[in-house]
């Protein structure tokens, strides 16, 4: 292939990078959400990503739905799931620390995940793109038609989330009792409602990253952990709690991994999100787009 | 209006409150003071939900209110200044006013006419609008804790350690602020280290020492009690005990 010279290969990777990316980047949202409300770092954000896919394989190809309805119900039933584990598991053990809550959300992940196993078994699944066609291309990269739709749920999610928080008084609720619980119980906000809105809102995003991923990437079981953990890299790399950062971390990530993947090997793709974590949290550990005072004043 | 009695509270495994009883009338400024570790803020902690009393009643306009969680207390019609201001630091002050009256968010209109009351009151607060309510000095963040709890609308507020951590000057400010409300009419149980000031200014006041009230009366009667002098005025000391 005489056109893919230097530059065509370049823009491909980025392509790719950013489009992972941005999935990278929701699932750090889906992180900053619960812990902007309640200090907690759900271990299960990856299962909910993994959740979200392996629903919508099932509400395809069991139940016959066109793709699109599958997106939303996938991202319903997940947004359920995060919501009984709030209301089953977390508010049950409210009143311990929130490092044995944190421990509780990684004993989800493997419960989440053992269930998956059972139920699809092991094997990888495949979901059509949300619409068929050839990949576009532009100056020798193809970009696909499913990256298109990605960047399209990304930035619809950014703009929604955005809004709520900023203008809507249930966001801003969020946000005070995120701020300061008990002054936020103090002038009438149910603050057990907003955890449970965190969660049901961190897994719906989370399923909307997995089913927007599966076409491109293929889903099964035990994807949710990588994912999750690459997500919880751009988390603290963007600066924990940061919308914005959380969106430029995760770009940052899967370029580097692109990256890594197209120049250097392949193989190292997986630690370049690890490396990337430990150099924020060597250097920088408040995050890019943290507060230093901020981060001091909590506890993780 | 409020009545509490003999009210029996532990904080953690200690007798904080030791059957405590007061009560504030419609339109009255009731000034509670005591020194560190009284229970003052124990007993603050009872009233406004926030603690659940072991023992004893607490009733506000006729109807009992002890146990009941805090978000349900201020729809009751309580609202709390806290100590230490408790504003929300990392959001704007209108964002801060607009959570105070959370309780009233889907009456638009009298949230946005409340606000305008709160930016006449304090006019410092419409300049600062759109910063966030932790770049305020100390004496801001008090009058924006004090809006914020009147954006709820509520029939008696609770003011716990209002001049706490504030430079002289500001606390005449505050104090000024308590007493303009008060000639509004408002109740007002106002929580005191600062004895002399709050009594100065108080219908009221009762004297809480370790978990029990050991005085109670008109606020110049307490004024000049020779205990009240002694113990947290510092007032003649020698006299008192040279006689």
């Amino acid at each position: 292939m005489d056109s893919f010279t230097f530059g065509a290969a370049l823009l491909q990777y980025t392509i790719s990078g950013l489009t992972i990316g941005v999935i990278y980047a929701l699932v750090a949202i889906g992180y900053n959400i619960i812990y902007n409300v309640t200090e907690i770092i759900n271990f299960a954000q990856g299962e909910f990503v993994m959740l979200g896919g392996l629903f919508a394989v099932f509400f395809t190809q069991t139940i016959q739905l066109p793709v699109s309805a599958a997106f939303f119900a996938a991202v319903i039933v997940t947004g359920c799931v995060g919501f009984a584990m709030e209301r089953l598991v977390i508010r049950r053990a409210r009143s311990s620390t929130v490092l044995s809550l944190i421990i509780i959300t990684i004993a989800v992940s493997i419960l989440l995940k053992g269930s998956a196993m059972f139920w699809w078994g092991k094997n990888p699944y495949s979901l059509p793109a949300f619409s068929s066609g050839r990949p576009f291309i532009i100056a020798g990269a193809a970009v696909q038609r499913q990256a298109i739709w990605i960047f399209a749920v990304s930035a619809l999610v950014v703009i929604c989330l955005t809004f709520f928080f900023r203008r809507s008084a249930y966001g801003k609720a969020m946000l005070a009792s995120a701020d300061n619980p008990s002054a936020a119980r103090m002038v009438g906000i149910p603050v057990r409602q907003m955890i449970l809105l965190s969660f049901t809102l961190s897994a719906a995003i989370g399923a909307a990253a997995g089913v927007s991923i599966t076409p491109i990437s293929l889903m099964e079981y035990d994807r949710g952990a990588l994912l999750g953990l690459k997500g919880f890299g751009a988390a603290v790399l963007g600066g924990l709690g940061q919308f914005f950062g959380a969106l430029v971390a995760g770009m940052v990530l899967g370029l580097a991994e692109s990256f890594c993947a197209g120049y250097l090997s392949s193989g190292y793709k997986d630690a370049v999100a690890l490396v990337l974590l430990l150099l924020a949290l060597f250097f920088k550990p408040e995050g890019l787009f943290g507060s230093r005072e901020a981060a001091k004043l909590k506890k993780f | 209006m409020l009545k509490v009695k003999s009210v029996h509270t532990y904080y953690g495994s200690i007798h904080a409150l030791k059957g405590v009883s007061l009560h504030v009338r419609p339109a009255e400024m009731v000034a509670l003071i005591g020194a560190n570790g009284a229970g003052k803020s124990t007993l603050v902690n009872t009233i406004c939900g926030l603690m659940k009393p072991n023992k004893g009643i607490i009733e506000f306009q006729g109807e009992s209110i002890q146990g009941i969680g805090p978000e349900e207390i201020v729809r009751r019609g309580i609202a709390l200044v806290p100590e230490g201001r408790q504003i929300f630091s990392t959001m704007t002050v209108e964002a801060n006013l607009e959570m105070g009256a959370f309780i009233h968010r889907r009456n638009g209109r009298q949230v946005e006419s409340d606000m305008e009351r709160m930016y006449e009151r304090f006019p410092i607060l419409r300049e600062r609008s759109q910063q966030l309510a932790g770049t305020l000095s100390g004496g801001e963040q008090q009058m924006l804790a004090i809006s914020r709890a009147l954006m709820s609308r509520p029939q008696l507020i609770v003011l716990d350690e209002p001049s706490m951590g504030l430079a002289p000057l500001v606390v005449k400010e505050i104090f000024r602020i308590v007493q303009e409300l008060r000639r509004e009419g408002r109740t007002i149980l106002l929580i005191e280290q600062n004895a002399r000031a709050a009594l100065q200014i108080a219908d009221r006041g009762y004297v809480l020492e370790t978990g029990k009230l050991v005085l109670q009366g008109d606020g110049a009667t307490l004024l000049n009690h020779r205990e009240v002098q002694r113990a947290y005025l510092g007032k003649g000391a020698r006299q008192i005990w040279d006689a």
